[in-house]
């Protein structure tokens, strides 16, 4: 049938293999050929299980390369119609979708887990769904699966839209949202079997690594590309901030996960930095992943949701440049405030802290650019609940990157290290920040995506708002009160010199608290749910033009 | 920043925006707010101080090392001192004083059972529970059924040297064979031999148990070391079978299984790992749990 358009048939004469349709394919085949020699030489099962993963994903990506050229047009799509950019949604859909998935299944992992915390039992003595298993699953479900497919999904439609055209390329989007999405499956299929390197936030092995890798420097390249075809004679403050995410999270990937296979054959690596170094390189790629993943990253989506939602100019220009470069300076010298009072030695630990506090303000700067946007919309947050999940977002991001500096102070540090408190600041920064600003950029994007007049109901927004911000309160108060205790209850001396309790007796303590977050944990999982459903009966609704009567008298009735 | 025909004012605030436009997104040139570069130039002086103060740059083959020459190394050597200092005098009491003595001295005593507290909560409990209560194969220490004896020196000498810890002055005593595994009963003997010992422990028994058969087979076997009456022997680490005191069970199935695989639970040599005065401590803690006699 697709022969009958004239264009479309492979017996064009006009039409050519494009570079990306020839290296996807020599690459499919030459990793698909890779995977199987792998799978077939390899002791271990869950390698093999990977490497078949790998072998099948590769045969599906050069089957649906060949079936797509040969049914295209000659031509690649236009890059404008009538003179609008044709933007290219494709991709970011399908970012937006997964990440409701992904979230979905983060969330519900840390629900366990939690319970796991306070009733043991729950871990049911199997290996698989151990506390040391899933939480890895939990913590790169919630931060690289759920945020990270945000992150790709509102790249890829800020950097159009604000620069007025297309996406580059035509498969490389795609390489770059199904690519990351099947390291996320591997990464998570390797923690439950047991595959990982023991870095925290840095888990997957080394062969996961180098695909992500590959994938990365592409969404780099089409990022970049993209932002050079730009019509607007500026970059937007928010593609700055996308790209220091994107260029930093890189160099931390590649710095942190430089390893040794044992062969090509095992799933094991080595390493190559050695003991305090290594601990010192971990926490310089774990704190910038929260600097540059987490936090430059979602001020990207802030700096473009925000002023887009709230219909307001962005309070300050020289504000964002300053605290943007203030920012990505200090944020590099923070990591080992995490190692307070370790072999790490004390001038290490001095730069680390001081770096942190030097932090508060650059970090201030972007909730203030963010809050002060609403100067003149304050009223919309009564009517317009996604505009309070964003503004609630950006107060948790301030509460967070205060309670972060104070922490990071080594007295301070003292007590707080090791214990609940550092779970319960995390989940501040984690629910309240990532957490609202990505529910609110997507309650935003999929009616402008699917071309849909407005969400199917804004009662269910301000249901998941209120919901998971109950459960956001439980969460970390629950858990600045058990980490306080901890701490104190650590430190304390009875009058004779001796300890006062003992660690199990520390323990016992925690379980109302951690009962309590488990709660926190359901209703935040809950109102992600309610979402969900609203996101889907949003896609289901007739589009935009078809309905325009009907949605004039929804809107009115709203 | 930009030229007077891009002039635009923001109708709210007053403020002249950049004038540039993004996807309907415009930027207003607000001025720094005051405060917030304030508090910015207050952390950086008060980092810059912090800098001279403690140990912060890195140099070629050392750091600066601070104007108070603070190590944390130095800190926590100085905080095991005072704490030692303040121990001191009652640890050297402690020392010097025999068992008798302490038991006299209510201060002394407080500071004993004070410190093998601590201990016990970090050394002992995750084997015997934070209380004492024991679990199967690791004994309660709550009651007055002791396998290595109840006096204060036996409970010191137990934590010191360990069961079949291989220390040079470990109990040993006689561990149980495996009678069933090396043949010496049959499985059928083992059930009555079972039976036997719930007997003697008031239990009810099994139909099919013989207790003519159960008591000879009893006597030629496990007397030896249990009594011929099931009372034990604390030389030997024999527990006594007729209380209600069970270190691996009291159902049958866990007596036959005794039985035939044999038993010998391990516990550690403490010495080395803790110092004497600990351990003395310890035992005091221990004993005073309730059945030390």
């Amino acid at each position: 049938m697709a022969h009958t358009a004239g264009v479309a048939g492979p017996m064009n004469p006009l039409k050519r293999m494009s570079a990306g349709e020839m290296t996807l394919i020599i690459a499919g085949v030459a990793l698909f050929f890779l995977s199987i020699l792998i799978a077939a030489k390899t002791y271990s099962a869950p390698f093999a299980f990977h490497a078949i993963l790998f072998a099948a994903a590769s045969a599906a990506t050069v089957v649906a390369v060949v079936n797509r050229y040969y049914y295209r047009p000659a031509e690649a799509p236009p890059a404008e119609i009538d003179g609008k950019p044709n933007y290219n949604y494709g991709p970011i859909k399908f970012a937006t979708l997964i990440s409701l998935f992904w979230g979905i299944a983060g969330f519900l992992v840390g629900l366990i887990i939690a319970l796991q915390l306070a009733f043991p039992a729950v871990n049911f003595d199997l290996p698989w769904i151990s506390f040391g298993r899933l939480r890895p699953l939990h913590t790169s479900a919630v931060i690289f699966a759920f945020g990270g497919n945000v992150l790709l999904g509102t790249a890829f439609y800020v950097v159009q839209r604000t620069c007025r055209v297309r996406l580059a390329g035509e498969l490389a989007p795609w390489f770059v949202i199904l690519g990351y999405n099947f390291f996320i499956v591997i990464a998570g299929t390797g923690y439950l079997l047991g595959i990982t390197q023991g870095k925290e936030y840095a888990e997957p092995e080394w062969y996961a690594d180098l695909f992500l890798t590959v994938v990365w420097v592409t969404f780099f390249l089409v990022f970049l590309i993209t932002l050079t075809r730009r019509k607007e004679p500026h970059i937007y403050v928010a593609n700055w901030f996308y790209i220091a995410f994107i260029v930093t999270i890189a160099v931390l990937h590649i710095g942190n996960n430089a390893a040794i296979p044992v062969s090509l054959y095992s799933p094991k690596s080595y390493i190559v930095w050695a003991g305090v170094q290594d601990a010192m390189m971990q926490w310089w790629y774990g704190h910038n992943a929260v600097g540059f993943f987490l936090t430059a990253g979602f001020l990207a989506i802030m700096y473009y949701f925000v002023p887009k939602r709230a219909e307001r100019p962005v309070y300050s220009y020289r504000l964002s440049i300053i605290h943007f470069w203030a920012l990505i300076f200090l944020y590099m010298w923070a990591g080992p405030h995490h190692l307070h009072y370790t072999a790490l030695p004390d001038w290490t630990q001095t730069l680390g802290m001081t770096f942190s506090i030097m932090l508060w303000m650059p970090s201030w700067g972007g909730m203030i650019n963010g809050l002060m946007t609403l100067s003149g919309a304050w009223d919309k947050l009564r009517t317009d609940p996604v505009l309070r999940m964003l503004v609630v977002s950006i107060a948790f991001y301030g509460m967070s990157t205060f309670e972060g500096p104070l922490m990071s102070i080594k007295v301070v540090n003292s007590l707080s290290h090791y214990t609940d408190w550092t779970i319960g600041h995390v989940h501040s920064g984690a629910l309240g920040w990532v957490g609202y600003v990505s529910f609110g950029a997507i309650y935003c994007l999929v009616p402008w995506l699917w071309n849909r007049p407005q969400l199917y109901s804004l009662r269910l927004v301000n249901w998941h708002f209120w919901v998971s911000t109950i459960g956001i309160v439980l969460y970390i108060t629950s858990m600045w009160v058990a980490g306080i205790l901890q701490g104190l209850m650590w430190r304390a001396y009875n009058t004779l010199g001796f300890l006062e309790y003992s660690f199990i007796e520390t323990v016992e303590a925690m379980h109302p608290f951690y009962v309590i977050r488990a709660l926190g944990g359901a209703l935040f999982l809950a109102g992600a749910l309610i979402m969900c459903w609203n996101i889907y009966r949003t896609i289901v609704m007739p589009a935009a033009e078809e309905r325009t009567a009907v949605g004039g008298a929804l809107a009115a009735a709203e | 920043m930009s030229t007077p025909q891009h002039q635009e004012v923001d109708a709210h605030t007053g403020t002249a925006t950049t004038g540039h436009e993004w996807d309907g997104i415009r930027e207003l040139n607000t001025p720094l707010p005051k405060w917030w570069l304030y508090i910015l130039y207050a952390t950086i002086v008060w980092s810059f101080g912090y800098f001279i103060v403690y140990p912060s740059w890195p140099l070629l083959a050392s750091h600066t090392p601070g104007v108070l020459g603070w190590t944390s190394r130095g800190a926590v050597t100085a905080d095991l001192q005072s704490l030692q200092v303040q121990r001191a005098p009652m640890l050297s009491a402690l020392d010097a004083a025999s068992f008798t003595d302490i038991a006299k001295d209510e201060k002394l005593r407080g500071f004993a059972i004070a410190q093998g507290r601590a201990a016990f909560g970090d050394n002992c409990a995750p084997c015997h529970g934070s209380g004492g209560g024991g679990s199967p194969s690791f004994p309660n220490l709550n009651d007055d059924d002791w396998l290595w004896g109840a006096t204060v020196e036996d409970i010191r000498q137990t934590i010191a040297y360990g069961v079949r810890s291989g220390h040079e002055q470990t109990r040993v005593g006689a561990p149980m064979p495996a009678f069933g595994q090396t043949g010496m009963l049959k499985p059928a003997e083992i059930s009555q031999v079972s039976d036997h010992v719930r007997a003697m422990a008031g239990l009810p028994t099994e139909k099919g148990y013989d207790a003519a058969l159960g008591e000879k087979l009893f006597s030629e076997q496990c007397s030896s070391c249990h009594g011929d009456t099931g009372k034990g022997n604390i030389e030997l680490g024999a527990p006594n079978l007729t209380d209600k005191i069970w270190l691996f069970g009291s159902d049958k199935a866990s007596i036959a299984d005794g039985v035939n695989r044999g038993r010998g639970s391990i516990m550690p040599a403490w010495t080395g790992r803790l110092d004497d005065t600990t351990i003395k401590a310890l035992a005091i803690y221990v004993h005073g749990l309730g059945g030390g006699k």
